[in-house]
C-alpha cells in the first residue's frame, strides 16, 4: 500500500470520474448476472440493481447501489441515490435468497437515499427500517462492501451483513461532510474540515468495530487497474463467502446480532 | 420546550408589565394561554390543539399509574467515539441543564395495571438525536421486554442520528431494529407513538416497526428534513407536508390520537393483545 492518504484526498479520489461502479465489476467478478426488476408493489428504482449471478461455480444474490459514470447514466440512476422501492426491491431480492440457501452480496455506493417528495410519500423511512429489521435475522449469509460512498442510513439499508468490507479509499459516514459541516456549523464551506474529522475511512471504520475488511486498491486508486481490483474482491468473496456458509445458521445470526449490538460508547 | 420558554420569556419581557402571569404564545394559532393553564393542559394549546412537546418525564406522569414507573440505566452517559470537539463538555452542561442523562428515559411501568416496557425521547437533550445511550437504552429495554414477555410501549421523538458520534450513532440503528426484530420474533407487541418530531435515523429505524404506529395530531413525521427537500427540489411544499394526517394519508400511520386520550388508548390495545393487568 502507498503513503496513507487523508480523508479528504480519499474523498475526492472516490469522486475521480472513472472510479469504477458496480456495472464494471459485474462482468469481471461474476458469471451469468441476471439482473431481476421491480419491487413488485410500486417500481423499479434504477438507483439499485439486483439479480442472481455465479460466483466460481457459487450461485450467489447481487444487490448493489448504482452509480453513473458519465452524466447520463447519472442522470438515470438518480445519482445513486435509491428511492424506497429500490430498497423494497433489494428486500424482496434477499428473502428470496433466503428461500433458496444463497448467500447475499451487497456493494454500497451511495451518497445516501433520496431526500424529495416522493421518496417521503412512498416512505422512505419505513423502507430503510424494515431492510435493517429483516436483514438482521435473514437466514442466510450476507457479505456487504463498500466500494465508494457509504452514506447514511441509505447505505445502512444494505449493510446488514455478517461481514462488512471496504475499499481502501471508500468511506463509511452518518452523513456526507458536506452535510455535516453543514448540520453543525451551519457552514457547507468547512466540508474538508469535517471530512477529516468525522472518522469516515477504511482503516476507521476497522478500528470501530463497523468493518472487519479492507480491500486493497491499487497505487493510485481503483480507477487504475480495473482487473487488479476485481480480482482483489472476488478473492476477498472467495475467501469469505464459503466460511460464512459453512457456519450454522443460528451462530451466524447470533453473531450478526452482536457484531452490531456492541458497537457503542457509553460509561454507567 | 426551549420554544415554549422563549415563548415565555418574550411576552413577559416586551409585555410591559412585570405583574402579568407567565403566558405560553402557542406556536401554531398565535393565541396567548396561561402557563399554568398550558401546563395542565400537558402542553396542549386549548384554542387550536397544538399538542407541544413533552418533557420525558412529563410524558410518564401521564401514561403510567402512580409511582409504577421503575427507571432503567438511569446513569448511563455517553463516551465520546470520534473526539468530537466540545462534545463531552456540551454533554455535561446539557446535563445540569435539562436534568436528562440523555435523550430517552426507559423503564418499567404499569399502564392501568398493565407492566409494560415503556420508552420517552425527549428533544430537549440534543433535538432527541440517537448517540450511543439512545441505541443501548432502546435495545436493553426490548430484550428484557423479550426475556420477560412484556410488551414495549415507545415515544418518539428526534431530529435523527446524532452527528457527533459519526458512524457510531449510524450503527445505532441497526442495534435498535435488531433488538426490534427480535422481541416481535417472539410474539412481543410493540407499539409506537410518534411525537413532534420523529425525523432522519429514528424514522429510519425503530419509529417505522411498530406493530401499531399511533401519532399526535399535527406532529411532524419524515425521514428527510422539509428546508433540504425544499433546496433540492427548488420547490416549495406543501403546508400540510410530512404532518401525522398526511403520513396517514400515505399509509405509514395507524391512528392518530390525541394526548388526553393516548393512556386510555394504550391500555385498551394492550389488553386487546391478552396483556392482563394485575389484581389489585
Amino acid at each position: 500500500m502507498e503513503e496513507k492518504k487523508t480523508a479528504w484526498e480519499r474523498l475526492k479520489l472516490v469522486h475521480t470520474k472513472g472510479r469504477p461502479t458496480i456495472r464494471d465489476y459485474i462482468p469481471l467478478i461474476f458469471n451469468d448476472f441476471y439482473e431481476m426488476h421491480g419491487d413488485r408493489f410500486y417500481g423499479d428504482d434504477k438507483a439499485v440493481i439486483g439479480g442472481i449471478a455465479m460466483l466460481d461455480g457459487t450461485p450467489v444474490t447481487v444487490i448493489a447501489q448504482v452509480k453513473g459514470r458519465d452524466i447520463d447514466e447519472n442522470k438515470a440512476c438518480n445519482f445513486a441515490m435509491p428511492l424506497p422501492e429500490g430498497y423494497r426491491k433489494a428486500l424482496r431480492l434477499a428473502k428470496q435468497a433466503e428461500k433458496f440457501h444463497r448467500p447475499v452480496i451487497c456493494f454500497i455506493d451511495t451518497p445516501g437515499a433520496y431526500a424529495g417528495v416522493a421518496a417521503e410519500e412512498r416512505g422512505q423511512g419505513e423502507a430503510i427500517a424494515r431492510n435493517i429489521a429483516e436483514f438482521m435475522t435473514l437466514r442466510t449469509p450476507i457479505i456487504s462492501i463498500v466500494l465508494g460512498e457509504g452514506g447514511s442510513g441509505g447505505a445502512l439499508a444494505l449493510g446488514v451483513c455478517d461481514e462488512l468490507a471496504m475499499l481502501e479509499n471508500a468511506q463509511y459516514s452518518v452523513i456526507s461532510p458536506r452535510g455535516f459541516a453543514s448540520i453543525l456549523w451551519k457552514d457547507a464551506e468547512r466540508e474538508e474540515e469535517a471530512c477529516n474529522i468525522m472518522k469516515i475511512t477504511a482503516e476507521d471504520m476497522v478500528s470501530l468495530g463497523v468493518a472487519e475488511s479492507i480491500i486493497e486498491e491499487p497505487l493510485g486508486g481503483a480507477h487504475n487497474d480495473l482487473d487488479k481490483i476485481s480480482e482483489n474482491i472476488k478473492e476477498y468473496l472467495l475467501c469469505k463467502i464459503p466460511e460464512k456458509c459453512e457456519k450454522d445458521i443460528d451462530v451466524l445470526l447470533k453473531e450478526r446480532y452482536t457484531k452490531f449490538r456492541k458497537i457503542g460508547e457509553f460509561t454507567e | 420546550m426551549f420554544d415554549d420558554f422563549f415563548n415565555v420569556v418574550k411576552l413577559r419581557f416586551n409585555g410591559g408589565d412585570e405583574d402579568e402571569v407567565p403566558t405560553f404564545k402557542c406556536p401554531r394559532c398565535q393565541s396567548p394561554v396561561p402557563m399554568s393553564r398550558y401546563e395542565e393542559l400537558h402542553r396542549v394549546c386549548p384554542n387550536c390543539n397544538y399538542h407541544g412537546r413533552l418533557p420525558a418525564r412529563e410524558r410518564i406522569a401521564i401514561t403510567a399509574d402512580k409511582e409504577s414507573f421503575r427507571e432503567f440505566d438511569a446513569d448511563m452517559i455517553s463516551c465520546d467515539p470520534i473526539d468530537f470537539p466540545d462534545y463531552t463538555e456540551k454533554q455535561k452542561e446539557l446535563r445540569q441543564k435539562t436534568g436528562l442523562n440523555d435523550a430517552v428515559v426507559t423503564g418499567i411501568a404499569n399502564i392501568r395495571g398493565i407492566t409494560t416496557v415503556i420508552g420517552v425521547m425527549d428533544p430537549n437533550y440534543m433535538m432527541g438525536s440517537m448517540g450511543s445511550v439512545v441505541g443501548e437504552k432502546i435495545a436493553r429495554a426490548f430484550e428484557y421486554a423479550t426475556e420477560n414477555g412484556l410488551p414495549v410501549v415507545l415515544f418518539t421523538a428526534s431530529g435523527g442520528a446524532r452527528m457527533q458520534e459519526g458512524i457510531v450513532s449510524l450503527m445505532q440503528m441497526a442495534k435498535t431494529s435488531g433488538a426490534v426484530k427480535l422481541h416481535s420474533d417472539n410474539g412481543g407487541l410493540y407499539i409506537t407513538v410518534l411525537t413532534d418530531p420523529t425525523t432522519g435515523g429514528v424514522t429510519a429505524s425503530f419509529a417505522s416497526l411498530g406493530d401499531i404506529i399511533i401519532a399526535e395530531p399535527k406532529i411532524l413525521i419524515g425521514f428527510a428534513g422539509r428546508r433540504v427537500i425544499e433546496s433540492t427540489m427548488k420547490q416549495r411544499l406543501p403546508e400540510d407536508f410530512q404532518l401525522a394526517e398526511f403520513m396517514q394519508e400515505k399509509g405509514f400511520v395507524d391512528m392518530i390520537v390525541e394526548r388526553k386520550r393516548m393512556r386510555a388508548t394504550l391500555a385498551h390495545l394492550l389488553e386487546l393483545h391478552g396483556y392482563k393487568g394485575k389484581e389489585v
